[in-house]
């Protein structure tokens, strides 16, 4: 095997200029660019194209924080040259351990401002935007420009926005609106890597109860027998400071509000002789921190670079690539030994996000609510007898409960154009059928 | 680049897709919870109010219960659901002030299912069975209000008279409640 090995290596084309030291730096990666392997698709480029078309894709990270810090080390060392960041977060103290890009003097400012600044300072040639804000603070406009996204969040409800935004942009004629998203999660021990091609693969949302929810306490362990210093922080947050702060919204990045809650738990475990509680650990538990170990964040930032790598490069088969056998998700366990499992994780055909692709329709804008009902129900494909029916923002007439009937009844004797414009999209659902219809309306 | 358009692409194609300036979108959580609200089994003991229509994620359910010891009471709950649902349970809140083991002065309500075991496969009306079980079967070993709790625990006949003086408007162990009697 290894001579085979050495065989096949040698005749490996050496790339020209290696005398330069810039080419010599990344000698090792190109012999993977230059060197035809097994799983390479015959339509791949290769050679300097290959490295050009590497350095071109544009990507962006989404977090800087454990995994992120992982994730930009990694694509800059890959290869990757148009990197981009985003991440609303600053550094505080705690996250030094394994959020290797940050140093002591960096506590307070920007984690995706930092991590940029340092990668680019360490990888020559490497250019890194950073945005510090939310992810929700960018449109379609935005995600448009990259080739790959790769995550790596500790929210879910990040991931769901960020996958259903992902998914609506997919438009069919256009392939360039397809876009990859390599999604990295841990939790102590364990984590997982997936790949999302949206459309193609299932989705976040298909794999919603795949999040188990944090293991919550029960209220009333809180409110009458906490043990622990954890129960005593929980009570103060749920309990205390909605009866002694009522009205004010708790901002958990707000240093005044985390120790006006740790003095209350203080006190609290006090009473019942719990000791323990920290500020640090009050934050911990406010801000929902699941304990980060830092190898099982290398791990799967190794993973994901791995799978935008060969995204990237069609090098080699990636996960979500349809036409490989599907394997789309791989679950990674440190607890006891070491396992992972790939597979597939199947898409919903139900999927709120994926499931249902919007349906233009033309309707006449005079019609009444009633009667665009009526063709609902007549309609070839699904006949929609019993409606219900809103956009985003209004509800145009539900079927039940009572209340909802009867407060939505009067809409059935308006015009449609008198609800909604001409390209608003509504949601349908009926009890026949278990998935929900969308359909954009455009009035003739 | 992994060659996703000259992939097979199943889904039907171009005549259907939309296109043009996109519109805001109703939300997944928005979907779950319309269809949660058309498989409610309300009865004849319980109502929903909607303060404003258009938005399906905050309402406030009533319980009239028929039987058991809050029967002929009105209690009504405040259901506050995020975009995060169904991975996140929906806030759920007493508006009146009650004597109950699992429900304190506040209003806060111990139900399993509303924290410790919420899934994304349950739904509303799991809520609502839930709710509608706490007043039939009030429950001591899961005290949120531990006065009631001890009361209810030492003597069950002391703590019906005082759930009854309590929804009639009287005061129970120093604590003024408000008549919810019908
Ligand atoms: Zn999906």
């Amino acid at each position: 095997m290894e001579e085979e090995f050495e065989e096949s290596h040698r005749t490996v084309p050496k790339p020209k200029g290696m005398a330069d030291p810039e080419a010599r730096r990344w000698e090792y990666l190109r012999y993977i660019l230059y060197r035809p392997g097994p799983w390479v698709p015959e339509e791949a480029t290769q050679g300097t194209e290959a490295v050009k078309f590497l350095e071109r894709m544009k990507v962006l990270v989404i977090g800087a924080g454990g995994l992120g810090c992982e994730i930009l080390k990694n694509l800059a060392l890959s290869g990757f040259k148009d990197i981009h960041v985003i991440d609303m977060d600053t550094i505080d103290v705690s996250n030094l351990n394994r959020q290797f890009l940050f140093r002591q003097a960096d506590v307070g400012k920007y984690k995706a401002e930092v991590a940029a600044k340092f990668v680019m300072n360490r990888v020559k040639g490497v250019s890194i935007e950073a945005y510090c804000g939310k992810i929700q603070d960018k449109d379609e406009s935005y995600y448009k420009q990259f080739n790959i996204i790769v995550c790596g969040l500790d929210s879910v409800e990040a991931r769901r926005w960020i996958n259903a935004t992902l998914v609506d942009m997919v438009d069919l004629e256009d392939g360039d609106s397809i876009k990859p998203l390599v999604d990295g999660g841990t939790e102590g021990f364990k984590g997982q890597t997936r790949v999302i091609i949206p459309s193609f693969t299932a989705c976040i949302e298909c794999q919603l109860e795949l999040n188990a929810p944090r293991a919550a306490v029960p209220l009333c362990t809180l409110a009458t027998i906490p043990r622990q210093p954890q129960h005593c922080i929980e009570w103060a947050h749920i309990i205390a400071w909605e009866e002694e702060r009522k009205g004010d919204t708790l901002d958990t990045d707000d240093p005044e509000h985390i120790t006006w809650l740790y003095q209350k738990a203080a006190k609290r475990a006090a009473e019942f002789n719990i000791t323990g509680v920290t500020y640090s650990m009050t934050q911990g538990v406010v801000k929902n921190i699941i304990p980060a170990i830092a190898s099982t964040n290398a791990i799967i930032a190794a993973s994901c670079c791995n799978e935008a790598f060969k995204i990237a490069t069609a090098m080699n088969p990636s996960l979500g690539a349809p036409a490989e056998g599907e394997n789309n998700y791989m679950m990674y366990s440190g607890d006891d030994g070491v396992y992972t499992y790939t597979y597939s994780y199947e898409k919903k055909e139900d999927c709120p996000v994926c499931g249902i692709t919007a349906k233009k329709i033309e309707v006449d804008g005079e019609m009444y609510l009633r009667n665009f009902m009526d063709l609902l129900a007549e309609m070839p494909d699904a006949q929609l007898k019993k409606p219900t029916i809103r956009t985003e923002g209004q509800s145009l007439y539900y079927q039940a409960p009572a209340s909802l009937e009867e407060a939505t009844r009067h809409n059935l004797s308006k015009k449609l154009s008198e609800l909604l414009s001409s390209g608003d999209e509504v949601a349908v659902s009926d009890p026949a059928y278990t998935i929900d219809f969308r359909f954009q309306l455009i009035f003739k | 680049m992994l060659k996703l358009w000259s992939m097979k692409q199943e889904q039907q194609k171009a005549d259907n897709a939309t296109s043009g300036p996109k519109k805001k979108k109703v939300t997944a959580a928005q979907l779950r919870v319309q269809k949660d609200l058309s498989e409610l089994s309300l009865g004849s003991t319980m109502k929903t109010t909607f303060p404003n229509p258009d938005d399906i994620l905050n309402f406030v359910l009533t319980i009239e219960p028929d039987e058991g010891m809050y029967k002929g009471g009105r209690f009504s709950f405040n259901f506050a659901i995020n975009q995060n649902f169904p991975h996140d349970p929906p806030k759920v809140k007493c508006k009146e002030k009650i004597y109950h083991p699992n429900i304190d002065l506040e209003g806060n309500v111990c139900l399993n299912i509303l924290r410790e075991d919420w899934k994304p496969v349950l739904n509303l009306n799991a809520v609502i069975v839930g709710l509608q079980f706490l007043f039939l079967e009030p429950n001591a070993s899961d005290p949120l209000n531990k006065d009631a709790a001890e009361d209810l625990k030492s003597n069950r006949e002391g703590f019906k008279r005082n759930v009854r003086a309590a929804m009639g408007g009287g005061s129970v162990r120093g604590e003024s409640f408000e008549r919810v009697l019908k």
